[in-house]
């Protein structure tokens, strides 16, 4: 396997899948951390605050989940067909999640006394969404079997401990996220508890990062290929030390009480774990079993999708940010004009 | 066929889950462009009523939407858990539609829907106004792709098919525009608006009856009444044209939904019968001779293609089939009636104080999703055993699962939609039964909390707050 990239029509879409991956696990990645720091903020007009921060975006957020899936069944229907039933249970498992957590947004103003109920549904959907994808992951790093065009191994193959250390790291990890995300939109109380929230979990997030790190290439030959010998080595070896840069700009933004430096560091925190993924993967999709290549539908069928993505995606991108610097600033604190 | 097998449990699965997901649809499609209109409506006449109505839907479209985002979700991604095979064949064609229905309509809703909703004191009616459109203009995209998704798998065009058994696309044009897709999408995008008009006629006709007969409520229900009497009959033609069509392309299915067992001329139509498939008869039929024909043919004389000539193993269930379009003609005719007789009323100058229309309009108020579904079930259940009709079959489509799998997910799913939509629609009916009041108050008083999150206030200073 050489390291060189061709940019070919598949090469391109894995780039823009791994976008829209990235895109996702970045801005969903801030409201489910939302949903997942409920339970240590217990104050209901905090809640209120917190909601409200991600009320306008997360629907948006989430459609790249939605572009994400959509997306390999376009491009890589192969792929698509092989790992969603391989990981039947924590996929299910997560859009039930889902559901729990998006009809909370709604109704959780719609009830007095139903109130808490939709706070469990939005703190423990949230959890247990972010728990899934984790587990998916894990499942995805550590192998798939496949036999002719179909998945080929048992129904419980996600579940081991690595993929349960992935899925306790994704949790984590975006905890993390939602409290970067609470420091820079909320004020008060509510700004100083996500400031504490956030060392605990920033420290347990480097932790787990480095534990899975040291982990994945001991799952496969090919990844220890890349990440321990030479020169291959050289491609790889900026992603450890951006990250150790970017785990310093965290823990010195928190420690002085900053705004925006962690949110910043905690983006590139993740942009580069991401990075270090795609380097293991590449140029598998399933990795050991299907590469991007054999995955790939048929030409006519990526460049027909490709046109309408290279118009399309910078308008969404344009009227996303259009729509986060409508409701930029901060979420005020309750006001008390009940009725 | 064993009932718990994999694929039976699959298919019932995706039938439970999609059939959830389009009441969400046919009611936000709708919606979406009532609001629109009523905001355009405000904006040229400045009449307080329009604003009022605007707010007051906006509120259930809100609780609305959220549950056809999270059902949907559940959608996208059941093909592949549950229908692999057919997502790797058909990947290369349904793919990049459904790929260009994310880019160019889940992210135009949901890029504007929270401006929209929350964002009117921040961006200023113009821009507002625009949100509202885009989120309009984003249901109708929606509705425009997967419908011709759906109408590919109906009647596929444009493909080939490569080595590895995939289909591929010769012709997208001809994949795009197939040749059921116009047709199912006028008739689709008709059966949302009359949903919505009958939602929101029932609503208003309620409070007519309750005596909160206030302008919001005379609006509403006029708004819709006149909706009814004039889409109902362009939906009947369109669905005449959309049966000629499927004659053409699916005779079976035709002759399924009229309980057709025998090919002859001049065939009469069978309103109602027990289709009785052992004996390839229908039972106890009640028929007026040669309507059949003429409706179907255009002419007395006019030949259909009877169940017998097609061997037993392509045949639809006839019964499911027989009975759902009944079922969703029947409300097609009733809602024609209800328009009638609006017009009656109103050419008396009595609309608002004829408490037998108000009841009728109260009792049809649910009566579009009911259509939408049996619709639904018509056009998928005539489809089968196919699921690209003609070249793929149910059987070869599904995902090699264990039927324990599915078994428990599909119980999942049933417990999980049953209450968590349960309460919305709860929700959303105790919405209802307020008045729209004069000066409808916004998302922000009506839930003080909320307000307090979308007016951040930058110049407010909380002490102890770092900047
Ligand atoms: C005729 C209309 C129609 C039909 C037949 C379907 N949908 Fe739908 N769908 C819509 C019309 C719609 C919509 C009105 O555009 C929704 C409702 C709420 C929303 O966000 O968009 C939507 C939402 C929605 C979403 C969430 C989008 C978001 O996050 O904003 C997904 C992923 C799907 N749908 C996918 C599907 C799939 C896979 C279907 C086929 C089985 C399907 N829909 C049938
Ligand atoms: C939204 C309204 C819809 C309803 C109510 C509906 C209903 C159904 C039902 C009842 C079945 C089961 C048929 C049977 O097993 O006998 C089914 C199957 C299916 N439908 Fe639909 N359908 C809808 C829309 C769609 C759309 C838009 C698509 C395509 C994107 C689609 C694709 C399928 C597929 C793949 C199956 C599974 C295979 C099959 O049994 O045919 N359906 N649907
Ligand atoms: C009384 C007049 C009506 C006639 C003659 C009619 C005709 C039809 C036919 C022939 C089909 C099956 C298409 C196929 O085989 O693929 C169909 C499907 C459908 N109908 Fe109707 N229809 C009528 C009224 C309605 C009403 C009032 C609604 C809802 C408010 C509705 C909603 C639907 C939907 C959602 C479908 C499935 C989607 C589609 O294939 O377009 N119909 N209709």
């Amino acid at each position: 396997m050489s390291p060189e990239i061709s940019f070919d029509l598949a090469t391109i879409w894995a780039g823009l899948i791994a976008f829209a991956v990235l895109a996702y696990v970045m801005l969903d990645g801030f409201d489910l951390g939302v949903g997942i720091l409920f339970p240590f903020l217990p104050e209901e007009t905090d809640r209120d605050q917190m909601m409200n921060s991600v009320a306008p975006v997360w629907d948006g957020n989430e459609t790249w989940l939605v572009l994400g899936g959509g997306g390999l069944f376009a491009v890589f229907p192969l792929a698509y067909s092989i790992i969603m039933p391989a990981l039947y249970a924590p996929i299910i498992g997560m859009l039930l999640a889902l559901v729990f957590r998006g009809v909370a947004f709604e109704y959780r103003w719609k009830t007095k006394a139903g109130k808490f109920a939709w706070d469990w549904s939005f703190a423990g959907g949230s959890t247990v969404a972010a728990f899934a994808q984790g587990i998916a992951l894990g499942a995805l790093v550590q192998g798939i079997p496949v036999e002719g065009r179909a998945y080929a191994g048992g129904w419980w193959d996600w579940l081991t401990p690595f993929s349960l250390l992935t899925g306790v790291a994704v949790v984590v990890g975006y905890a993390l996220l939602g409290a970067i995300w609470l420091i820079w939109k909320c004020e008060g109380r509510v700004q100083q508890q996500a400031f504490r929230h956030a060392q605990w979990t920033g420290i347990a997030t480097v932790v787990l990062i480095g534990a899975v790190s040291v982990w994945t290439p001991f799952l496969n030959e090919a990844f220890r290929q890349k990440w321990f010998v030479w020169p291959t080595l050289l491609y790889a070896a900026p992603v450890p030390a951006l990250l150790a840069v970017c785990v310093l700009a965290l823990w010195n933004g928190l420690d002085g009480q900053h705004e925006r430096q962690p949110f910043f560091a905690a983006l590139g925190l993740f942009g580069l774990s991401f990075a270090g993924l795609c380097v293991n993967f590449y140029p598998y999709i399933v990795p050991s079993s299907v590469t991007i290549h054999e995955a790939a539908a048929p030409d006519n069928s990526l460049s027909f999708l490709l046109v309408g993505s290279v118009v399309l995606l910078p308008l969404i991108l344009a009227y996303t940010a259009y729509s986060y610097w409508a409701f930029r600033g901060k979420v005020g604190v309750v006001g008390d004009y009940h009725h | 066929m064993d009932v718990f097998d994999a694929l039976t449990l699959a298919r019932f699965q995706f039938a439970f889950t999609v059939s959830f997901h389009i009441i969400f649809p046919a009611f936000s499609i709708g919606l979406a462009s009532y609001l629109a209109v009523l905001n355009g409506l405000w904006l040229l006449t400045r009449r307080k009523v329009y604003f009022s109505l605007f707010q007051y839907w906006k509120k259930i479209f809100a609780v609305a939407f959220g549950m056809g985002v999270v059902s949907g979700l559940v959608m996208s991604y059941q093909f592949g858990t549950n229908w692999s095979v057919f997502s790797d064949k058909t990947g290369p064609v349904l793919g990049p539609m459904m790929g260009y229905e994310v880019l160019s309509a889940f992210f135009l809703e949901a890029g504007f829907l929270g401006i929209m909703l929350f964002g009117l004191k921040r961006v200023g009616e113009t821009l507002h106004f625009i949100a509202t459109a885009m989120v309009a203009l984003g249901t109708f995209m929606s509705a425009f792709w997967i419908l011709s998704v759906n109408s590919w798998m109906q009647t596929p065009a444009g493909y080939a098919i490569n080595a590895a058994g995939q289909f591929v696309v010769t012709d997208w044009v001809a994949v795009i525009f197939n040749p059921s897709f116009p047709y199912r999408l006028v008739h689709m995008l008709l059966a949302a608006y009359l949903t919505t008009a009958f939602v929101v006629g029932g609503v208003g006709a309620w409070h007519l009856l309750k005596g909160h007969g206030n302008p919001g409520a005379k609006t509403m229900f006029s708004m819709a009444m006149w909706m009814a009497a004039i889409v109902a009959p362009i939906q009947i033609v369109a669905g005449d044209f959309h049966g000629l069509n499927t004659l053409e392309h699916q005779p079976a299915k035709i002759a399924a939904m009229e309980g057709h067992y025998d090919s002859h001329p001049g065939a009469p139509l069978i309103l109602f019968g027990i289709p009785n498939p052992a004996e390839s008869r229908i039972d106890y039929a009640l028929e007026l001779p040669r309507l059949g024909a003429l409706i179907l043919t255009h002419s007395w004389e006019g030949s259909i293609r009877g169940l017998n000539e097609f061997p037993p193993e392509q045949r639809p269930p006839v019964q499911i089939v027989f009975w759902s379009f009944r079922v969703m003609v029947g409300i097609g005719m009733a809602m024609l009636g209800i328009g009638v007789w609006s017009l009656l009323m109103r050419w008396r100058g009595r609309l608002f104080a004829a408490p037998w229309l108000h009841r009728a309009a109260v009792a049809m108020g649910p009566a579009g999703f009911v259509a939408v579904v049996a619709g639904w079930i018509t056009t998928e259940v005539g489809r089968q055993p196919y699921t690209v009709y003609g070249l793929l079959k149910t059987v070869d489509s599904v995902s090699p699962i264990a039927a324990a799998a599915v078994g428990s997910s599909l119980v999942a799913f049933i417990v999980v939609y049953f209450a968590l939509f349960g309460a919305g629609t709860f929700y959303i009916v105790r919405l209802m039964k307020k008045p729209p009041e004069k000066v409808e108050p916004d998302l922000p008083t009506d839930e003080p909390i909320r307000a307090a999150g979308i007016n951040p206030a930058p110049a407010l200073k909380v002490p102890g707050v770092v900047s």
